[in-house]
C-alpha cells in the first residue's frame, strides 16, 4: 500500500470516521430495499404493507410454501431448468471461448487482425438487433421451447466478451512455455490442452462466474424462446407468477424473488475476487 | 526437421509455420466462425433483408420495398419510445457515472474496509437486471409501497410513483443509477494507476484537494471515464427487463416506460410483425453506432492520454 500526503495524521483523525459513517449509511440505504424484501418475505402477508422496518416478530415461512407451489409445475422445476441451462452455458462458454481465444492469442494465421476486429465488434452487438432472424432460424428448425437456442450460441463462442477476456489473459502467459513444448514435439492441440488451459484457470473462473450470473438473470431471450410452462426458467416463471397474482399477495412474490436471488448471492460470495478482477481488466456490465 | 530449426522458424515465422497455424486456427476457430455465420453477423445481415418484407412466421416473407423503413418515420408510438429511451439513457448514465466516480474517490487506496465497501456497492450491479429486483421496485414505488411508508414518517404524502406516467420512468432511472457498482470498480482500478508522487508534488506546491482533483485525477482518469461512458450508454440502450416487468409488458402507463427494446419486442413477438421488427432492429443498431461514433469524436476534446 502506498501512502501519500492526503493521508496525513491530522487529516485522517478528522475525516476518516466521518467518511466511514457516510459510506456505511449510504451503503445501508442502497441495500435497504433488498434487506426489507427478505424481512418482508418472512412476515405474514397482511403485515408487509404496515411495517417498513426490518425487525421480525416471528418467522413465517408460509409465503415460501405458498409461492413455491403457486404455479404448476412448482418452483422446483424452474430452479432445475435454470440450473441445467446455466450449466450448459458455462460448459459451452468455457470450451468454445478458450479455443477461440487461443487462436487469437497464439496462432499466426491469415487475416488475423481482421477477424480479431470483427470479434471485438460483436461484443458491442446488442441481442435485440439479431433476435428476430435468430428466432426465425430457430423456430424453423423446431428449437423453440427447448434450451438449444440459449445454449448453442454459447457453444459457438458468441459471448465475445469472454473471448476477449481470455485473449488478454493468454497474452500475459510467457511464450517460452509454448516454445519449450513445441521443441518437445507438442502440436497446438496439446499446447492448448496441457500448457495454456491449466494456466488460465483464473480467466476460466471469471468466465464461469459471469456466465452463471448473467444466464441466471437473463430474461429477454428466455422469455422469447421458452413459452411452455414445463420449460420455464426462474425469471420467466417469476414474471408469470407476478402477472397471475393480484397485488395483495406481495408475501409470496417476495418469497420467490428472494429464492431466485439466492444463487446470485452465493455466486457473488464465492466468486467476488474473480468478478472484481474480471470487471477491472475488461469492463464487464 | 530438427528442434533447433523449428525454434528458429518460430522466432522468425515462415510459410510453413503460417500454413500449419492456418490449419490449426481453422479448427480452433470453427465454433466461433459458425457462431458468426448463424448467430451474430449472419442474422444482422438477414435482418436487413427481412426489413424489406412483410413476414409473420406463418406465411412466406413478402417483399414490400421500403415500407417498413418509411413507417419508422411516421410511427408516433415509436417516436415516443425514442423519446423515453433517450431520456433514460441521457439522464441515468451521467448520474450513474457521477455516483460511481464519487464513491470511487471516497474509497481511497489502502483505506480500512475497502474490500467490504467495494463488495457492498457492487452487489446491486449483479442484482439490478433480475426480474426479482423489478418485482421489488414495483412494490417499493407503488402507491402502498415502502417509499411512501417511509415518506409517511416525515408527514409527506406519497403517490403511486409507477402508476403515474410523470414519474414511472424516473423509478427506472433510479434503478439504473442504483447499479453504479461496476463502473465504480473500473474507476477504482483506474485511480490505482495514478502515481501517488503527482499528489505529493502538488500538495508541496500548495494545491488544494479540489484543484488536485480537477488537474490531476480527472485528466488522468479521463480515458477510464470515456470507456465507462461508451459502455454504459450501449448498455442502457438495451434495458428491457425492468420496464417489461414494472409495466406488465405494456410499456405503460401511457407508454411512459416504453423502451425501444420493449417496442421492438411487442412488434416482433406479440404482433409477429417480423419485417417491421427487423427494420426496428437495424434502426437501433444505427442509433447505438451513431452514439458511439459521437462519443469517440467528442473524446478528442476531453480525453487526455498520458503517453
Amino acid at each position: 500500500m502506498t501512502t501519500d500526503l492526503r493521508n496525513t495524521r491530522f487529516g485522517r483523525r478528522l475525516a476518516t470516521p466521518a467518511k466511514h459513517l457516510g459510506l456505511l449509511l449510504f451503503g445501508f440505504v442502497m441495500l435497504y430495499p433488498v434487506l426489507w424484501m427478505i424481512a418482508s418475505s418472512l412476515r405474514p402477508g397482511d403485515e408487509i404493507f404496515r411495517s417498513p422496518g426490518l425487525i421480525l416478530d416471528s418467522l413465517q415461512t408460509e409465503n415460501y410454501t405458498e409461492g413455491w407451489n403457486a404455479l404448476t409445475p412448482s418452483f422446483g422445476t424452474y430452479m432445475l431448468n435454470s440450473a441445467m441451462l446455466v450449466l450448459g452455458c458455462i460448459v459451452g462458454n468455457l470450451v468454445s471461448c478458450s479455443m477461440a481465444a487461443y487462436a487469437f492469442a497464439r496462432l499466426n494465421f491469415s487475416g488475423k487482425r481482421w477477424w480479431f476486429g470483427i470479434m471485438l465488434g460483436t461484443i458491442m452487438l446488442p441481442i435485440h438487433v439479431i433476435i428476430v432472424p435468430q428466432y426465425v432460424l430457430f423456430s424453423q428448425i423446431g428449437w423453440v421451447n427447448t434450451f438449444l437456442p440459449l445454449i448453442v450460441p454459447k457453444i459457438l463462442a458468441t459471448d465475445a466478451f469472454f473471448v476477449f477476456l481470455m485473449v488478454q489473459f493468454i497474452r500475459g502467459l510467457p511464450r517460452e512455455l509454448d516454445e519449450a513444448a513445441r521443441i518437445d514435439g507438442c502440436g497446438h492441440p496439446r499446447i492448448f490442452a496441457q500448457i495454456v488451459l491449466p494456466l488460465m484457470k483464473p480467466a476460466l473462473a471469471t468466465t464461469t462466474i459471469f456466465t452463471f450470473i448473467w444466464t441466471w438473470n437473463d430474461f429477454f431471450t428466455q422469455l422469447i424462446y421458452l413459452t411452455d410452462p414445463e420449460m420455464y426458467t426462474v425469471p420467466v416463471a417469476l414474471r408469470s407468477f407476478v402477472d397471475s397474482t393480484v397485488a395483495t399477495s406481495w408475501g409470496s412474490q417476495f418469497a420467490m424473488s428472494v429464492v431466485s436471488l439466492i444463487p446470485i448471492f452465493l455466486a457473488f460470495l464465492i466468486g467476488q475476487r474473480y468478478l472484481v478482477k474480471g470487471i477491472a481488466t475488461t469492463g464487464g456490465k | 526437421m530438427s528442434a533447433l530449426d523449428e525454434l528458429r522458424q518460430l522466432r522468425h515465422g515462415s510459410v510453413q509455420v503460417r500454413k500449419r497455424d492456418n490449419k490449426a486456427a481453422f479448427w480452433f476457430l470453427a465454433p466461433w466462425f459458425a457462431g458468426l455465420v448463424f448467430i451474430t453477423v449472419g442474422p444482422v445481415l438477414a435482418s436487413f433483408g427481412l426489413g424489406f418484407t412483410k413476414y409473420n412466421l406463418i406465411q412466406p416473407p413478402k417483399f414490400i420495398g421500403f415500407d417498413n423503413f418509411v413507417r419508422i418515420f411516421s410511427d408516433e408510438r415509436l417516436h415516443n419510445a425514442l423519446r423515453v429511451t433517450f431520456t433514460y439513457v441521457l439522464v441515468s448514465v451521467p448520474l450513474q457515472l457521477a455516483c460511481a466516480l464519487g464513491v470511487a474517490l471516497l474509497l481511497d487506496r489502502g483505506m480500512r474496509g475497502l474490500a467490504f465497501y467495494r463488495s457492498a456497492f457492487y452487489l446491486p450491479s449483479l442484482l439490478g437486471s433480475s426480474v426479482a429486483i423489478a418485482v421489488l421496485w414495483t412494490q417499493v414505488f407503488g402507491a402502498e409501497g415502502l417509499l411512501n411508508r417511509v415518506l409517511g414518517f416525515f408527514g409527506v404524502e406519497g403517490k403511486g410513483w409507477i402508476s403515474d406516467p410523470d414519474t414511472a420512468l424516473s423509478t427506472l432511472i433510479v434503478l439504473n443509477v442504483w447499479t453504479f457498482g461496476s463502473p465504480m470498480i473500473i474507476f477504482l482500478a483506474g485511480l490505482r494507476q495514478i502515481p501517488a508522487v503527482y499528489y505529493e508534488a502538488a500538495s508541496i506546491d500548495g494545491a488544494s484537494r479540489w484543484s488536485q482533483f480537477w488537474r490531476i485525477t480527472l485528466p488522468l482518469l479521463s480515458p477510464i471515464l470515456f470507456f465507462n461512458l461508451v459502455l454504459q450508454i450501449i448498455h442502457a440502450f438495451q434495458s428491457f427487463t425492468q420496464a417489461f416487468v414494472v409495466s406488465g409488458g405494456t410499456g405503460g402507463p401511457s407508454d411512459s416506460t416504453m423502451f425501444y427494446t420493449l417496442y421492438l419486442y411487442q412488434q416482433g413477438f406479440s404482433r409477429f410483425d417480423m419485417g417491421y421488427a427487423s427494420a426496428l432492429a437495424w434502426f437501433l443498431l444505427l442509433i447505438i453506432a451513431a452514439f458511439t461514433a459521437i462519443n469517440f469524436w467528442a473524446a478528442k476534446f476531453w480525453v487526455f492520454y498520458d503517453d
